[in-house]
């Protein structure tokens, strides 16, 4: 035998940077221009080597003041009066040039958020451009979506999206309020805002007439000057449930419109009768899909106890395939943690876990020694009481708790005061219904997990907010839906 | 490397019978976990998105060269064109002797005498495909006497095929029989001829029948199982194979016997062939990554290795004139 080594090591393999032209300051997008903030500009960071990427402009309330002015100019001017069909094209044409330019966006999202280059190419980028091909195709069909007859656009929608998936967030919000003719005034997160910058560019390369989508980057205070301005008729927030809070006061009793999409803490169900490779499949991509920074992440793994030592020796084992580290390198899994913030959020509450007596484990890995890092974690032996069962984590940590009975399952999977999404495994069908009628989630997934289609509406119960984003329900987010006579 | 104790006797154990019939092994088989065919060709597909370069690259080429079976089963083969083969398979670079050999060349039964006397003692091994290859439509004395004219010629390793109607119709134990029985010619004379077991996985429809059948010729003593006769579309795919690298590793845990896994037919470029050896180290791992646990059965494939390999060490690409032909 001429091949020596038994191991195979996968060499380097990253993304080019190349493809990326990274400017040194980014401003604001209002009316169509790039325009500096008037706050103090702020850095934003690769997570994965705390490299300074970009200094971006800080917008004050008056910042906002000119965004929302300019969205209300252009909605009342020209999109509102626009013909659907012809805002559908501007739509067709915004997806196609995303789709042209996915590498870049991949490439700007993995740099900027830290997932890996793997997720951004085939999930992120190409599921944020098929939601505007997909709300492209209702624009100028509104009056066939079952809201009324002639259903009418909102007028100027405050988005504020969150740093997980920074450009797909922004489809989810975009695309559909601009197809049912209104204009946008978005707000990324703090820690995210280039990918929405680029796209910014990208509205200017579709000559999308000026003001139909503003972005205002800046940290808490500019979202909350956003959905508080007066002249916002709708607001859309995807973030924590801690964050909404403060918004929600802020927006309680005046007229403005408002969808929230939070937090959860759902459970991945697994029956005995599971098909356990792919189960284990799911379990992974539930939880360590995006690190785990998934609002409708299978953070609780419900596994049915005469199956459970099974299930997890098999999850260990596959875990210690994944491979943890440079998010530009087309082999990684697992990529980097958002930002120094969630790490420590993460360490206290992994701490809180083996304090309360759950089992620690995580496979052997080397993580990078700058940036921003967390290592793939299980914890088994978890209570219903515990913290790590009941609180969002929003990191690559899953909590495995066993049950009994079919009831059993669905009491703990119920008993959390999110709802989001929730996993059945199991190759019977009626098993699968079963539990699906009984789960209290907005989005039941059988026999897969963090499936993701413009097609298909998505939205949670109870703590996990209150309307629809995605599919034909998602329209109705962004439409006076009463019958006009 | 072979045991010869009774498979009978091991397969008892694990299916939990005091004798082995169709409704045990029913029991068995149909008790294995279920293949969700959706998350077994996602996951097939993620596994194929895998970036092999530089380093790791030439490392997969040479092993993947060294795991070649190279194949002719053609009406119209004639003595030269295995000779021809053989040579190729010992020398498969003419211009680079660091290239690695092939790990068998796989003939039918009449050219295995040409096959043994060409290779000599090269250690590259001959491969014998019997039991009525393709369609393993005959009796079972035909298949055993197929098998020992095989082993006899000095055939190091026999390619059966599974009695698919048998299997598909339920009796199980025919085929599990059948497979004990080529297992034991294999044995005979002072023979040690290593066993494959085609199961002809394009037409078994299913993954839960992969993985069924995959089990069966493991209890029934196989030491290879292998996907395809490269008769059939569609012949060996990612998650076919997939779903057999999950049973051997299962099997080896259940008994402690390492069992190899072919895929064959299809698989023609060294981009095909990074996804399968990436696919045995992340879901066996590297225990598998040798010619004795995992072969690629193929023809063309070797030539495209060639070319990637040559442009590794080179830098440039040549063309097919530049590999030898077949």
């Amino acid at each position: 035998m001429t091949v020596e080594s038994t191991a195979f090591e996968y060499a380097p393999a990253p993304e080019s940077r190349g493809v990326v032209d990274l400017r040194s300051s980014y401003g604001l997008f209002i009316g169509g221009e790039f325009v500096e903030g008037g706050g103090k500009p702020f850095k934003t960071i690769s997570p994965a080597t705390e490299e300074v990427l970009a200094e971006v402009g800080q917008a004050t309330s008056a910042d906002v003041d000119r965004a929302v002015a300019a969205a209300r100019r252009a909605y009342s001017r020209t999109w509102s009066r626009m013909a659907g069909a012809e805002r559908g094209k501007y739509l067709f044409r915004i997806a196609r040039i995303m789709a042209e330019r996915s590498r870049e966006l991949a490439v700007l999202e993995s740099l900027d958020n830290g997932k890996p280059i793997r997720e951004s190419r085939d999930v992120d980028v190409p599921t944020a451009a098929a939601h505007f091909f997909y709300y492209a195709g209702w624009a100028d069909k509104l009056e066939h979506a079952g809201f009324g007859v002639r259903p009418q656009p909102l007028g100027v929608a405050g988005q504020v999206i969150p740093w997980n998936f920074p450009l797909l967030m922004l489809a989810w919000k975009i695309a559909p309020a601009l197809a049912c003719g209104n204009t946008v005034v978005l707000k990324p997160a703090e820690t995210t805002p280039l990918t929405a910058l680029l796209f910014a560019e990208i509205c200017q390369q579709a000559d999308l007439p000026p003001g139909v989508v503003n972005i205002v980057t800046g940290a808490g205070a500019t979202g909350q000057a956003l959905v508080e301005h007066p002249g916002v008729d709708k607001v859309a927030f995807t973030g924590s449930t801690g964050v909404v809070n403060a918004f929600a006061r802020a927006v309680a009793g005046s007229r403005k419109m408002v969808t929230l999409e939070l937090g959860g803490k759902a459970a991945n169900i697994v029956f005995v009768d599971a098909p356990v490779d792919q189960a284990v499949e799911g379990i992974v991509n539930g939880i360590f899909f995006n690190q785990g920074h998934v609002c409708c992440a299978g953070s609780r793994l419900l596994v049915q106890e005469n199956v459970a030592d099974e299930v997890v020796d098999r999850l260990k084992r596959r875990l210690s395939s994944l491979r943890v580290g440079d998010p530009l390198d087309k082999n990684t899994d697992v990529g980097a943690i958002n930002s120094a913030a969630q790490l420590a959020r993460i360490t206290e509450l992994t701490a809180v876990g083996e304090a309360e007596g759950a089992t620690r484990w995580s496979p052997a890995c080397d993580l990078p020694t700058s940036g921003f890092w967390f290592a793939p974690t299980v914890f088994t032996g978890v209570s219903n009481t515990h913290r790590i069962a009941r609180e969002e984590i929003f990191g690559p940590v899953l909590s495995v708790l066993t049950f009994r009975t079919p009831d059993e399952a669905i009491a703990k999977a119920n008993n959390t005061p999110y709802g989001l999404s929730a996993g059945v495994w199991s190759e019977k069908g009626s098993r699968i219904l079963w539990a699906a009628d009984r789960l209290r989630a907005g989005v039941v997934w059988a026999n897969t997990f963090n499936r993701f289609d413009p097609t298909s509406p998505f939205g949670g119960y109870k703590e996990s907010g209150y309307g629809r984003e995605g599919g034909r329900h998602g329209l109705e987010a962004y439409l006076k839906t009463e019958p006009v006579a | 490397m072979t045991t010869t104790t009774d498979p009978t006797a091991t397969a008892r154990d694990l299916v939990g019978a005091s004798h082995l019939d169709d409704a045990s092994l029913r029991r068995f088989l149909h008790g294995l976990p279920g293949v969700d065919q959706v998350g077994a060709e996602g996951r097939a597909a993620t596994l194929g998105t895998r970036s092999i370069k530089t380093t790791a690259k030439a490392w997969a080429i040479d092993m993947a060269i060294s795991m070649v079976d190279l194949t002719t089963l053609e009406g119209s083969d004639t003595e030269g064109k295995v000779r021809t083969l053989c040579a190729k398979a010992v020398q498969p670079d003419p211009g680079d002797p660091s290239t690695p050999r092939a790990a068998a060349v796989c003939v039918y039964n009449d050219l295995v005498g040409v096959a043994v006397d060409a290779l000599g003692d090269s250690g590259v091994k001959v491969a014998a495909v019997a039991t009525a290859f393709p369609s393993g439509r005959a009796r079972l004395d035909v298949k055993l006497a197929d098998t020992a004219d095989a082993v006899e010629a000095g055939a190091h390793e026999i390619d059966m095929v599974i009695d698919r109607g048998a299997f598909l119709s339920g009796r199980y134990l025919q085929v599990f029989e059948e497979i004990a029985a080529i297992r034991q010619a294999c044995h005979t004379g002072g023979r040690d001829a290593h066993l494959k077991v085609i199961l002809e996985t394009g037409e078994l429809a299913t993954y839960d029948n992969v993985r069924r059948a995959s089990w069966l010729a493991m209890l029934a003593g196989a030491d290879f199982i292998k996907t395809s006769t490269g008769k059939i579309n569609p012949a060996a795919t990612l998650p076919v194979t997939l779903v057999m690298l999950e049973a051997v590793r299962d099997f080896w845990a259940a008994t402690g016997t390492q069992v190899g896994v072919k895929p064959a037919g299809g698989i023609r470029t060294t981009k095909d062939a990074m996804k399968y050896l990436v696919m045995v180290n992340e879901t066996v791992g590297e225990q598998w990554l040798s010619p004795d646990w995992f072969r690629f059965g193929a023809s063309t494939l070797l030539n495209d290795l060639l070319l990637q390999r040559q442009k590794l060490s080179t830098g440039r690409y040549s063309g097919p004139d530049y590999v030898t032909l077949d």
